[in-house]
């Protein structure tokens, strides 16, 4: 199991460099700096001297990938992509383009990410295996087919909506909760409350749905018919087989999304202002700061290889047909 | 004369129209691709749906031949001038609404703006009053008191209006069939009415009869109100969500179609060679794959951006660059969304090439491109086409998403979700503008909803045990979250 691991985490790497090198060919190659220094100063009348300043505060006045002005090791390491580039991999972020240590600001807005990213997930899952449980209790009668359709048309409407509505109604007619905003510790409870219960109703549509095929398919194969023959009541052979096997592929699937967590919910965050990773992605798109966007492109890809990962292992874990190969 | 114009976008439309008709008249000609069309068309909803999608396609591709109108006069080498404003059929037929310009503000079928204004009287005092609308409802004397009954007669003449096309509609459908199927017309009426036909044709029927009710009501009020009001520079929202239709089919269909060519066929190659080619296209997207959808497109768009920024002269008109932006959207779009299609295509050219029939053709000898073009590819394209109409209502959810952050279509494109992206503003208003998000929440959930009943319709039809492409969004990881 631990060389299995070990070898996963190897097939890891060269993706990783491939991910770093997409962002290097991205940020430093379709563009030069040159030109980022002049959509940051605005394009008129930017005097050389100002692009050079500009690049010599962010650390952008080096080449690109060989330094042929330095000796020994530092004509590698003293370029562009060695100091922007090969750090991420020691999950040196450097600071973003306005000066802020991105590290820390990472550590620090990870915390509001997570609560509300922990309990969207945890609810949402939670309410859409019951509502896809219930309807399957209830197939084949008007029940199910209203319900599927309820659950199509709410997968048809766009999150936003949700979020604005949920904003109008219960923060500005209703006055229960603050409209945005946050705030540390127990007070931050009051201004969870919508955005968890938003983003739960925003997934119910699609989560349900896809459940629902999911036990539909455990419902038609053969142990359950030997299970109903037995004389198992229909309740019991929903809820301790159909249920329990039915798990499977949705703790499974639902891995991957488990380390992407941390990485906050970005519409979410932004429209109830809880300074999260999310939001802080959002303005560092709308301020165009790009070390941040890179530093977080190369954040989520490290997260969703973790989740690869895991699913890998809770596969093998569950099934032991799968055979470490 | 006019002068047309090609945008980038209108052509690749173009292709994808003709490619539609062409496969078309193909699948007319053979009995076991019909097959699951005809159960497409026997779904009550899948019918339904496709004659809502069927007129946003309509008012999409009217907005999508774009010309420009002669100014007048002559330049001084004697060739004709035109104006530099592109418009497009659709701008041609609502001339009333994108004319008719408001100050500011109005409700839907008002006839007074929404925000109160200094006037000055004609015996020189000023005073603060809800000034009259310059079009809207401009033909009434007294709006206080005519304005309710014009607007019930209005609709009232909408209605009798839709009625007559409908009934229109109605006698071609019943000749048609009774002339097919040698029955009596009234017949043939009992039948299409009461659904005892083979297709669904009373579904269709009632579809189309709302959807000519709603356009005729509304395109009878629009001559002299705004039916959804005006926005904040006095625009017609009626004319602005219309325009935006475009904006959704473009993104919802061209992403995947411009990324089609390149999934299917690193999909199936690797299926089908397996060993260091397969290592390689599995490398590539799951590396791909990995970058979070949101991050991959803001990274790409700021690029764009920059690259807009330094290279002025690249872009003549503010349309060709909204268009340009447009498109680049869709490419990134669907970079970021090949990979699930390919992985599909992956595992059923796996599955496909131990099948005996494939095992015999190589046996004979026959080459590679040819075993891949005629017999692994045609087995494949109902996945291929499942995904496009699946992937489509996320595409579209996903465009106001995206434009919500700052990475969706140019702030110039009327889009929904620049809409939605303007109304959180006039939400916290008081009294609040509730009209814009209305308006787009309306049109948009019309054309997802109708593409998701038609894409589960074309899914139980082409794929009924549903084994190979059922799954939460097969791209679409976080986009639309």
């Amino acid at each position: 199991m631990i060389a299995y691991i070990i070898r996963r985490i190897l097939y890891a790497v060269p993706i990783l460099i491939g991910v770093n090198l997409i962002t290097f060919v991205l940020f430093f190659s379709v563009n030069s700096p040159d030109d980022m220094a002049r959509m940051q100063l605005g394009t008129k009348r930017v005097t050389p001297q100002a692009i050079q300043m500009w690049k010599h505060d962010h650390g952008y006045d080096k080449p690109l990938l060989y330094n042929a002005a330095q000796r020994g090791v530092d004509r590698f390491t003293d370029t562009i992509f060695f100091q922007k580039s090969v750090r991420l991999f020691a999950f040196d972020f450097g600071r973003s383009d306005s000066g802020r240590d991105i590290g820390s600001d990472i550590r620090q807005r990870m915390w509001p990410s997570l609560a509300i990213a922990v309990p969207v997930f945890v609810v949402g899952l939670l309410t859409n295996i019951t509502m896809a449980l219930l309807i399957v209790f209830f197939r084949a009668t008007y029940l199910e087919v209203s319900a599927v359709v309820l659950s199509v048309v709410l997968m048809s409407i766009s999150s936003l909506f949700y979020i604005i509505a949920g904003q109008y109604i219960v923060g500005k007619l209703m006055h229960l909760v603050p409209i945005s905003g946050y705030a540390g510790g127990l007070s931050a409870f009051k201004f969870l409350v919508l955005p968890v219960v938003v983003g739960v109703i925003s997934g119910i549509g699609s989560g349900t749905r896809w459940y629902r095929t999911i036990f539909l398919e455990e419902f038609g194969k053969d142990y359950v018919r030997t299970a109903r023959a037995k004389g198992l009541s229909e309740l019991r052979v929903l809820f301790r087989h159909v249920l329990q096997n039915g798990m499977v592929p949705i703790l499974t699937g639902a891995m991957v999304i488990l380390p992407l967590l941390f990485m906050g919910n970005l519409i979410l965050e932004s429209f109830f202002g809880i300074p999260g990773l999310g939001s802080y992605t959002i303005d560092a798109i709308q301020s165009q700061d790009f070390a941040i966007v890179r530093a977080m492109v190369f954040l989520g890809s490290v997260l969703y290889i973790v989740g690869l990962l895991l699913t890998d292992i809770s596969y093998t874990l569950v099934d032991p047909r799968i055979r470490l190969r | 004369m006019v002068k047309l114009v090609f945008l980038w976008t209108d052509a690749l439309l173009y292709v994808l129209v003709a490619t539609v008709l062409l496969s078309a008249w193909y699948i007319r000609s053979h009995e076991h691709l019909r097959a699951p069309w005809r159960e497409v068309l026997h779904s009550r909803l899948g019918v339904a749906a496709m004659v809502v999608l069927a007129a946003y396609v309509t008012i999409g591709l009217l907005d999508s031949v774009h010309f420009r109108m002669p100014a007048g006069g002559r330049a001084a080498d004697g060739a004709e001038r035109y104006s530099g404003r592109v418009l497009s059929v659709l701008d041609l037929i609502l001339t009333p609404l994108r004319t008719h310009e408001e100050e500011t503000y109005s409700a839907p079928l008002a006839t007074r703006l929404y925000t109160k204004e200094t006037v000055e009287l004609p015996d020189g005092r000023d005073v603060r009053i809800y000034p009259r609308l310059r079009y809207g409802g401009a033909q009434l004397r007294d709006p206080a008191r005519e304005r309710i009954p014009d607007i019930l007669h209005t609709v009232l003449r909408g209605a009798v209006f839709a009625l007559v096309l409908w009934a229109a509609l109605l006698a071609l459908v019943v000749a048609r069939l009774a002339r097919r199927h040698r029955w009596r017309v009234l017949h043939a009426l009992y039948r299409v009415l009461s659904g005892r036909t083979e297709h669904p044709w009373n579904v269709a029927l009632y579809t189309a009869g709302a959807l000519i009710l709603f356009g005729s009501v509304t395109g009878h009020l629009a001559v002299h109100y705004h039916v959804f009001g005006t926005d904040k520079v006095g625009q017609d929202v009626f004319y602005e969500t219309l325009k935006s239709i475009r904006t959704g089919l473009v993104i919802g269909t061209l992403s995947t179609l411009v990324m089609l060519p390149l999934a299917i066929v690193l999909g199936i190659t690797a299926g089908y060679f397996r060993s260091w080619v397969d290592d390689v296209i599995q490398y590539l997207y799951t590396t791909l794959n990995s970058i979070p959808g949101v991050l991959l497109i803001a990274a790409a768009i700021l690029m764009l951006e920059v690259y807009m920024a330094n290279h002025p002269q690249n872009f003549q008109t503010v349309i060709a660059r909204a268009d340009l932006r447009l498109l680049f959207l869709c490419i990134i779009l669907g970079i970021t969304s090949w990979t699930g299609l390919c992985r599909l295509l992956r595992g059923e050219a796996l599955k496909l090439r131990e099948l005996d029939y494939i095992q015999a053709a190589q046996a004979f000898g026959v080459g590679h491109t040819k075993i891949l073009t005629r017999h692994i590819l045609p087995n494949v394209m109902h996945i291929v086409l499942i995904t496009v109409v699946l992937d489509f209502s996320g595409l579209v959810l996903a465009e106001a998403v995206l434009t919500y952050v700052g990475v969706g279509v140019d702030p110039t494109t009327y889009s929904w979700g620049n809409m939605i992206n303007g109304a959180r503003l006039e939400l916290a208003r008081d009294p609040v503008v509730w009209w814009s998000l209305a308006a787009a929440f309306v049109f948009m959930f019309g054309l997802v909803l109708s593409a998701n009943l038609f894409a589960d319709a074309v899914r139980d039809a082409f794929d009924p045990r549903s084994g190979t492409t059922r799954g939460p969004g097969s791209g679409r990881r976080d986009v639309g979250a």
